[in-house]
Parts: C-alpha cells; sequence; structure tokens
C-alpha cells in the first residue's frame, strides 16, 4: 500500500534522519517530488536512506554517470530532485555511507552550503526589494508582507549556512590530525 | 619517482593494493572491506572520487573486459605500482621508527 506524505524540509540531514525513522516503523520511500514523499510498505528498517546534493541537475550525463556507478554498488536511486538525489540500500547489505573520509565530506558540505547561498542571496534580494516597494508605495501592504515572509526565508537560510560553517570548521581540525 | 609524492590516504592506498588485478566499483568495496577485516569501509562517493583522481593522475586505467560487462573494471598503470612502492618504503620507515621507539612490540 502507497502512503503519501506532504513535509517540507530545508535541512537534508534531518530529512534524511526521517527517512531513516520512516523506514525504521516499516515505511520506504520510493518517491520524492517538491514537498511530496511516496513511501511503500516494507518490513521495519529493510532500507537505509541517503540523500546528496550534486554538482550539476540529476539529469544532466555526469550525475547519471554517478547516479549508475553508485547503483553497480548495490544502491539504489529511489528519487532524484533538481540537483538532490536520494538513494537507498538494504539493510542486510551492511552500513551505507556515501562518504568515508573527512575530505570528500568537507567537499559535500562545502556544495552544500554553496547551494544555500545562493537561494539566500536571492532571498534577500526579492525580500528587501519587495519591503522597500511597501514602504516606498503607500497601501502596498502585500509587498510589506511578502517581503517579509521572503526575508524571514533567507535569515532562516542563514542559520543554516552558519550551521555548515561550523560543521565544515570542526571537520577541518579533525583533517589536521586524521583522515577518515 | 612520477612526481613529488606525499602520503597516501588510506582509501588510495588500499583501492591501488585492490587495483594490482582488474577490479569493478563494487569489488574494491569489497576488497578493502576484506583486506582490513572489515575496519575500513570505503563509501561509494568517495571511491568514485578517488577513482576519477587517480585516472587523472594516470595511476589507474579503465580495464577493457568481456565486452557484455556492464560495470566498468580499472587496473593499475606502472606509475601507480611505483607511487604504491614509494609509499611502501615511506611507511616501512614509520613502522621502523614506531616500532624502535614505542619498543618491543611486534606485529
Amino acid at each position: 500500500m502507497k502512503h503519501i506524505i506532504h513535509k517540507a524540509y530545508w535541512n537534508y540531514e534531518k530529512e534524511e534522519k526521517w527517512l531513516n525513522e520512516m523506514s525504521a516503523k516499516g515505511l520506504a520511500l520510493t518517491d520524492y517530488c517538491w514537498i511530496r514523499y511516496v513511501f511503500e510498505e516494507t518490513d521495519s528498517a529493510e532500507y537505509v536512506y541517503r540523500i546528496q546534493l550534486m554538482e550539476h541537475w540529476a539529469t544532466h550525463p555526469e550525475s547519471q554517470k554517478y547516479i549508475d556507478f553508485i547503483e553497480s554498488t548495490g544502491a539504489e536511486c529511489v528519487a532524484t530532485y533538481m540537483r538532490w538525489i536520494y538513494f537507498r540500500k538494504k539493510a542486510t547489505d551492511g552500513p551505507f555511507e556515501l562518504y568515508s573520509d573527512i575530505s570528500s565530506k568537507i567537499r559535500h558540505y562545502r556544495m552544500v552550503r554553496a547551494f544555500w547561498t545562493g537561494l539566500t542571496v536571492l532571498e534577500y534580494a526579492a525580500g528587501i526589494s519587495n519591503i522597500f516597494i511597501g514602504i516606498m508605495a503607500p497601501f502596498a501592504v502585500t509587498n510589506l508582507i511578502l517581503g517579509s515572509i521572503v526575508t524571514a526565508l533567507g535569515v532562516g537560510f542563514t542559520m543554516m549556512i552558519i550551521s555548515l560553517n561550523k560543521k565544515i570548521y570542526t571537520l577541518k581540525k579533525q583533517e589536521q590530525i586524521v583522515e577518515a | 619517482m612520477p612526481e613529488s609524492q606525499g602520503a597516501l590516504t588510506e582509501a588510495v592506498f588500499y583501492i591501488l593494493l585492490s587495483l594490482m588485478k582488474p577490479m569493478h566499483g563494487y569489488g574494491i568495496m569489497q576488497n578493502v572491506s576484506d583486506l582490513s577485516h572489515g575496519r575500513v569501509t570505503l563509501g561509494a562517493g568517495t571511491l568514485y572520487g578517488a577513482i576519477g583522481t587517480l585516472l587523472e593522475k594516470g595511476w589507474i586505467v579503465p580495464y577493457s573486459g568481456p565486452p557484455d560487462e556492464r560495470r566498468k573494471d580499472y587496473v593499475i598503470t606502472p606509475v601507480g605500482r611505483e607511487v604504491v612502492e614509494t609509499e611502501l618504503s615511506r611507511l616501512g620507515e614509520l613502522l621502523e621508527n614506531g616500532r624502535r621507539i614505542v619498543g618491543g612490540t611486534t606485529i
């Protein structure tokens, strides 16, 4: 039986944790598209899920090459969304981590940070210009409200970038003494 | 010496050792896990990145096996072997010094 859940995540690590918790309950993700998650019923904890950001869109040949490679190691790509990829692997096939050393973890976090930095700049630009229009033109309440919401999103994204910075910093320090 | 060479990462060292005979990605992951008695688990994403870098450096090359094989095999090059030799003598020095100074421990 299929279960559809609508949910929005900004933080892919929290999202990944949630997918693994769902899997532990016997609900395994089979498809995802813009806040819509499709689950199938399986044995509990049959799959381990990993989410990752790609350098290019998932449809790009380079990304396809990568997905083919990961699938050749026994994992399965269940969904792609823009530059995000959702992999799963049978829990019985052993531990499933995409990155096993510090430098590749840092590289991935940096890519995620760049992704959110781009979006954050857009949010601030759109948000602040709308607030500006709202203040300049009397009764432009719509612009004020819209601008405030978008700016607030920008602030939220900024918090996430700060937390990514902390993670990268911690890993960089660790990298000075160990490699994995 | 192909080029001035720093310490190899554990992952790269074990990948090069695995590729002394032709092997595909999943084979490398299993081999590394076997060699290290399960201590080292290579992430598929990390392995993909490492293979790309090693190909660029010319330490490994694609190996053309049977044409119906879907998975791509790789094999070490003479340059790659030299790199492994250099690394072995570096590791030998580490071991020797470590044992001499810490003393008496035999593995």
